[in-house]
C-alpha cells in the first residue's frame, strides 16, 4: 500500500518541484545580478542610450586607472606569496611537529577569518606607525630625530596586513590535507635515514600541492578584493581598484567612471573565482 | 614525529613562536592594550583607562552596537532562509542546471562588496523601487554579501547528510513536507546554526559595501570605528574595535554551543 503510495507521489513531485528553486533565484536575481547588469550598463551607454566608446577609453587609459590597477595586482600577488609561505611553514609546524597546545593555536588562528579585516590595520598603526611602538622604541634606543621604519605607509604595509588576514585561509585546507598524509611513510622514511627537508619535498609537499593552488587562488581573490586593509592605511601612494571606485563615487559623485572601474574589477574577480572554482573542483574539494 | 632531534624541534617552535606572535597576538594583544591606553608617548602607555569604553558607549556607540546586530540579524536570517530554500530545491533539478545553478548562488562571494554596493546604489535610487538613503539597503548590502557563505555551508550540510533518513520517511509514507520538517531540517540543524553564526560575524565586520550606502542614522560598528580612527580618535577606535571583537566571540562561541547541542540530540 505504501510502495503504491510513494510510486504514485514520484513523478508529480519531480514535476512541481523543479518551481521551488525559484523563489530564492528570483531574490538573487533581483537584489544581485539586476544591479550588476545596471554596473554595465552605465559603464558602456550613456543617458540617451549611446554607447560611448570615448569615456570608457579615456578612463582605461587615465593614470588614476593604471595606477591602482598595478597595485591591485602586485599587493595581491605579493600577499598572496606571503601567505602560501607563511601558511605552508605554519602548518609543517603545527601537524608533524606538534608541540602542547598547538591544537588550540590552529582554532585561535581560525577564529581571524570571522574578525574584521581592518582590526589587522588599526593594530599595525600603533606596531609599526610613525608614532608606534616599535618606532618609539628605536627612537629611545638610538635616539633618533625621526621615526626610521616607515613601510608602513606603502604597499608592503597593506601587504603585510593581508597576509596575517587570509594566511587562515592557506592553513585550513593545508591542515586538511596533511591529516591525511600517512605517518608510517614518514616514520620509514626518517628511519631509512631520510632527512627532514628531504621527506618534506619528497613526501609532504606532493599531497600538500592541491591544497596549496585551492587555497591560493582563493587569496588572490580575496586580496584584490580587499578594501577595509587599504582604507584604513589610507596611504596617498596606495590606491588599489576598490578603493578607486569607493572614492569616485562617494568623494567625487563620479557614478560612471566608478562604473567604468567597476566592470574591471568585477571581471578580475570572477577570472580568479573561475580558476579558484577549477582548481578545488579538480581537488575534489 | 617529523623532526627528532630536540634542538631543531626547539628552533622550528621558537620559529612557530616568532611568525605567530608577530602576525598574530601582536595585534590583538596591541588593540586590547590601547584600548586601554591614557597617555601613550613611548614604547608603553603610561598609565591605563577605561575611559574611552566609557566614552564610546555614552557616545555614539551605542546606536553602531544596536544598528550591526540588528543589521546582523535580519541579513543573517533572511541568508539562512534563502540560502537553506535554494540548497534544498537544488537537489529537486537535474544535473546539469544544478551545477550552474550552484555556480550562480556562489558569485556574490566573489564579487568585490564595494560593487555590490555600487550596484545598489545604481538600481535601487529611483523609484519605484527606492531604497537608497532607508536602513533596508544596508540590509539588502550584508544580504547579497553573506548569501553565499550560508548558500554553501547548507550544500556542503546536505551533501554530508545519509540519504538513508529520508528515504526511510518516504517509504513509511512520509509527505515532503512533513520530511522536510520532521527529518531533513533537524538532521541539518548544526550546519544552519554554523551558516548563521558565520554569517552573523561576517556582517558584523563588513565595511566595503555599507560605506557605500548607509544612510545618516544607521551607522555600523565598522562604519563608526573608521570615522573615529580617520579623524585621529585611535583610541577610542580601538576600544570600539575591542566591542566588535568581543561581541563577534560571544556570538560565535554561544551559536557552537547550540549548534553542539542540536547536534547532540
Amino acid at each position: 500500500m505504501s510502495e503504491a503510495a510513494v510510486i504514485g507521489a514520484r513523478p508529480a513531485r519531480v514535476e512541481t518541484g523543479k518551481f521551488w528553486i525559484l523563489p530564492p533565484a528570483a531574490l538573487l536575481a533581483l537584489l544581485f545580478f539586476y544591479p550588476l547588469a545596471l554596473i554595465a550598463r552605465q559603464a558602456f551607454f550613456d543617458d540617451s542610450g549611446m554607447a560611448n566608446v570615448a569615456e570608457v577609453t579615456r578612463v582605461l587609459h587615465s593614470r588614476f586607472f593604471l595606477n591602482a590597477l598595478i597595485n591591485t595586482v602586485s599587493i595581491s600577488v605579493a600577499a598572496t606569496a606571503g601567505c602560501l609561505i607563511v601558511g605552508l611553514v605554519l602548518a609543517l609546524i603545527l601537524a608533524f611537529v606538534p608541540f602542547p597546545g598547538s591544537r588550540f593555536v590552529a582554532r585561535l588562528i581560525d577564529t581571524f577569518i570571522a574578525l574584521p579585516t581592518f582590526l589587522v590595520t588599526l593594530a599595525f598603526t600603533f606596531l609599526y606607525g610613525s608614532a608606534g611602538m616599535l618606532n618609539a622604541g628605536l627612537m629611545e634606543a638610538f635616539s633618533l630625530p625621526l621615526p626610521p621604519v616607515n613601510f608602513l605607509y606603502s604597499s608592503w604595509g597593506v601587504v603585510l596586513a593581508e597576509v596575517t588576514v587570509y594566511t587562515p585561509f592557506i592553513l585550513r585546507p593545508l591542515l586538511a590535507a596533511f591529516s591525511l598524509v600517512d605517518r608510517g611513510q614518514i616514520e620509514a622514511a626518517s628511519v631509512l635515514g631520510a632527512r627532514p627537508l628531504r621527506i618534506v619535498r619528497q613526501v609532504i609537499l606532493p599531497a600538500a600541492i592541491p591544497a596549496l593552488i585551492a587555497g591560493g587562488s582563493l587569496c588572490l581573490l580575496l586580496t584584490v578584493n580587499e578594501f577595509g586593509i587599504v582604507l584604513f592605511i589610507g596611504a596617498k601612494g596606495v590606491i588599489t581598484l576598490p578603493l578607486l571606485i569607493y572614492g569616485k563615487a562617494i568623494q567625487e559623485s563620479q557614478y560612471q567612471v566608478a562604473c567604468i572601474i567597476a566592470v574591471i574589477n568585477i571581471a578580475l574577480s570572477l577570472g580568479l573565482f573561475g580558476l579558484y572554482r577549477f582548481a578545488a573542483g579538480r581537488l575534489g574539494a | 614525529m617529523l623532526v627528532w632531534s630536540r634542538s631543531g624541534r626547539l628552533v622550528l617552535w621558537a620559529l612557530f613562536a616568532l611568525v605567530f606572535g608577530v602576525l598574530f597576538l601582536a595585534p590583538l594583544a596591541v588593540i586590547l592594550l590601547s584600548s586601554l591606553a591614557g597617555q601613550w608617548n613611548g614604547v608603553l602607555p603610561s598609565s591605563l583607562t577605561t575611559a574611552h569604553y566609557g566614552d564610546v558607549l555614552h557616545g555614539s556607540a551605542g546606536d553602531a552596537v544596536k544598528a550591526s546586530l540588528v543589521t546582523g540579524f535580519l541579513a543573517s536570517a533572511l541568508a539562512l532562509v534563502s540560502g537553506t530554500w535554494a540548497a534544498l530545491s537544488l537537489r529537486l533539478q537535474g544535473h546539469a542546471l544544478r551545477r550552474l545553478l550552484g555556480l550562480l548562488f556562489f558569485i556574490p562571494s566573489a564579487v568585490p562588496s564595494v560593487s555590490v554596493g555600487l550596484g545598489l546604489l545604481v538600481a535601487f535610487s529611483n523609484p519605484p523601487l527606492l531604497l537608497n538613503g532607508t536602513v533596508a539597503i544596508v540590509m539588502v548590502a550584508h544580504f547579497v554579501l553573506i548569501s553565499a557563505f550560508t548558500f554553501g555551508n547548507v550544500s556542503a550540510g546536505l551533501a554530508r547528510l545519509s540519504p538513508d533518513f529520508e528515504q526511510v520517511a518516504s517509504s513509511l509514507g512520509a509527505r515532503p513536507g512533513y520530511r522536510l520538517w520532521h527529518v531533513t531540517l533537524p538532521l541539518l540543524a548544526p550546519y544552519l546554526v554554523a551558516a548563521f553564526g558565520l554569517s552573523f560575524a561576517l556582517s558584523m565586520g563588513e565595511l566595503g559595501a555599507t560605506v557605500m550606502v548607509y544612510p545618516p542614522g544607521w551607522v555600523t560598528l565598522p562604519v563608526s570605528i573608521f570615522s573615529l580612527t580617520d579623524r585621529g580618535d585611535v583610541f577610542a577606535g580601538a576600544a570600539l574595535t575591542m566591542i566588535l571583537v568581543v561581541a563577534t566571540l560571544a556570538l560565535l562561541l554561544g551559536l557552537e554551543r547550540v549548534a553542539a547541542r542540536a547536534s547532540g540530540s
